[in-house]
């Protein structure tokens, strides 16, 4: 069974809407980035997912669950990242994560959530007291400290220094390693290619590709750079041998030098941008 | 028991918010004693002025702890996202809310049980006349108070203004209905007003039961409109009460 099901899912604001008929699934224990420019429509499905909104159309289970009708059971086996949401600033991080355990039937222990999310050192520290990146280490620890079986992060590296970052990288794959499934939304390329097993990719209230980020860039797409006549040179191509051997034999026959010539292969970033350009000239 | 483990909590976080302590808890206690040092030795309708203006203080303090300071707390978490946070876990809405007035029906407690007590030793005042019927009419205006401040956070869009409209909605109250001073020295329009405000009748309520000894059944009306007022806030809460914040341009 697939951890979450979103089949047609329409969502207006008003006159606007802002949800065009959007399906993706994520399976169970695979980390599932939904990646796309801001306004694309990521916390708007996402909230969706999590109970919060009301949709206009379309089917969305997860854990077999309608979100629209689920009540305890169901708030209990997930956990939520919100892109920002305050806790109480003058309790300490122990008494945060002690009060949210409360809530939930089966918590894990405070204790192992906190040096889980790299929270030791800061037990007895009021919430107040914490750094943005702390703040969003406590926000992670909230979400896990029910033991969910689904967990949503929305964009839960924003505004994070790159060590912090790469620190968060590893507790969400912690989290995999757990057998956890988890929704991630982003508008870091870098996070969606590295983190997730599988990337759908919305623009524009509409989903415009999904698959692994290997899937992704399945079609080898190189581009070659280099100077000459003091002019930029850009190729992009799918036979990078054959271009770069004619290229090199030219120049080498002519005895010039390929001035500043550099090879890169197509990141993610390159098929991102040229998904949600497509989509922005419809 | 998950209202208990809440409670406890909600009390903790009630006093080391100093601010919110001060102005809730401590300053009708403060008011009790200005101003029942400067009138305390005067009589007012008949009775000791120290024992006529406990009751009245007695009764700001409710409309202070139970409206303003609940009204106010609630509208900074809603637009802090506190509350969505909470509604994204299993605790159920009522529970937790129910903790958070059960919480505030304590400070009020110790509130009046404070004032009865420094009115008493250091102004001379009367213990009061009918306690139980005392103690009942506080619970009645805590519980509707409460409803009403319940209320005011869904006509209040900001965390910053929280403050400044509920003030501007109890203070003008408190004095209208004669927290302060007699009803009875009232000009003829601001009468008007204060007959339809819900501080006054339960201030006829503590002020009969405390001073006069009466029963609470011997005033069906005053428990009547305190009611009334309580179950118009209850209805307002429950169709209108936020848990998130007021959207920006909300991110589509």
């Amino acid at each position: 069974m697939s951890a979450i099901e979103v089949f047609g899912l329409r969502k207006s604001y008003g006159p606007r809407e802002v949800l065009h008929g959007v399906s993706f699934a994520v399976e169970t224990g695979e980390v599932f980035a939904l990646l796309g420019p801001n306004g694309a429509g990521k916390t708007t499905t996402v909230e969706i997912l999590e109970g919060y909104r009301r949709r206009d159309g379309g089917e969305v289970r997860v854990l077999g669950t309608d979100p629209a009708r689920g009540g305890r059971d169901f708030r209990s086996r997930i956990g939520i990242v919100l892109q920002s949401s305050a806790v109480y600033p003058l309790l300490t991080v122990r008494e945060t994560l002690d009060l949210f355990a409360g809530y939930y039937p089966h918590p894990r222990k405070v204790g192992g959530v906190i040096e889980l999310v790299g929270l030791a050192g800061k037990v007895n520290a009021r919430v107040r007291t914490l750094s943005g990146g702390q703040l969003r280490r406590l926000d992670l620890a909230l979400a896990l400290i029910g033991d969910p079986d689904v967990i949503f992060l929305d964009e839960p590296t924003t505004g994070f220094d790159p060590a912090a970052r790469r620190q968060a990288w590893e507790t969400i794959r912690d989290l995999r390693a757990l057998g956890k499934s988890i929704l991630l939304t982003t508008h870091y390329m870098e996070e969606a290619q590295r983190l997730s097993d599988r990337i759908a990719i919305l623009a524009d209230g509409r989903i415009v590709t999904t698959g692994s980020p290997r899937e992704l860039l399945a079609e080898q797409v190189v581009e070659i750079r280099f100077r000459r006549n003091g002019e930029d040179i850009v190729l992009t191509t799918t036979e990078p041998t054959r271009v770069l051997n004619e290229l090199t034999s030219d120049a080498l026959a002519e005895g010039v030098e390929l001035e500043g010539l550099e090879v890169h292969p197509r990141t993610l970033e390159d098929v991102y941008l040229e998904l949600t350009r497509e989509e922005a000239e419809v | 028991m998950l209202f208990l483990h809440e409670l406890r909590v909600q009390q903790l976080l009630f006093w080391r918010n100093r601010e919110a302590a001060f102005f809730s808890f401590l300053f009708p206690i403060i008011l009790l004693v200005l101003l029942g040092s400067v009138y305390g030795d005067e009589e007012i309708e008949g009775v000791s002025g120290a024992t006529y203006l406990l009751a009245g203080l007695i009764g700001y303090g409710v409309s202070a702890t139970a409206f303003a300071s609940l009204a106010i707390t609630l509208v900074v978490r809603r637009e802090a996202g506190l509350l969505k946070r909470v509604r994204g876990t299993p605790l159920s809405p009522a529970t937790y809310l129910t903790a958070v007035i059960g919480s505030i029906v304590i400070v009020i407690a110790l509130q009046a049980a404070a004032q009865v007590l420094i009115g008493h030793f250091l102004l001379n005042a009367d213990w009061p006349a009918s306690p139980t019927s005392f103690v009942v009419a506080l619970g009645l205006g805590a519980a509707s108070f409460a409803a009403l401040g319940l209320a005011v956070t869904t006509v209040v869009r900001t965390a910053e203004g929280s403050s400044a409209i509920v003030n501007a909605i109890y203070l003008p109250m408190a004095f209208i209905s004669g927290a302060f001073f007699s009803p009875k020295e009232l000009p003829r329009f601001l009468e008007v007003i204060s007959e339809a405000l819900p501080l006054t009748y339960l201030l006829q309520l503590i002020r009969s039961t405390f001073i006069e000894g009466e029963l609470l059944s011997s005033s069906p009306g005053a428990i009547t409109a305190v009611l009334v007022w309580g179950l118009f806030g209850l209805v307002v809460a429950l169709r209108m009460f936020r848990w998130a914040p007021r959207e920006g341009m909300s991110e589509a």
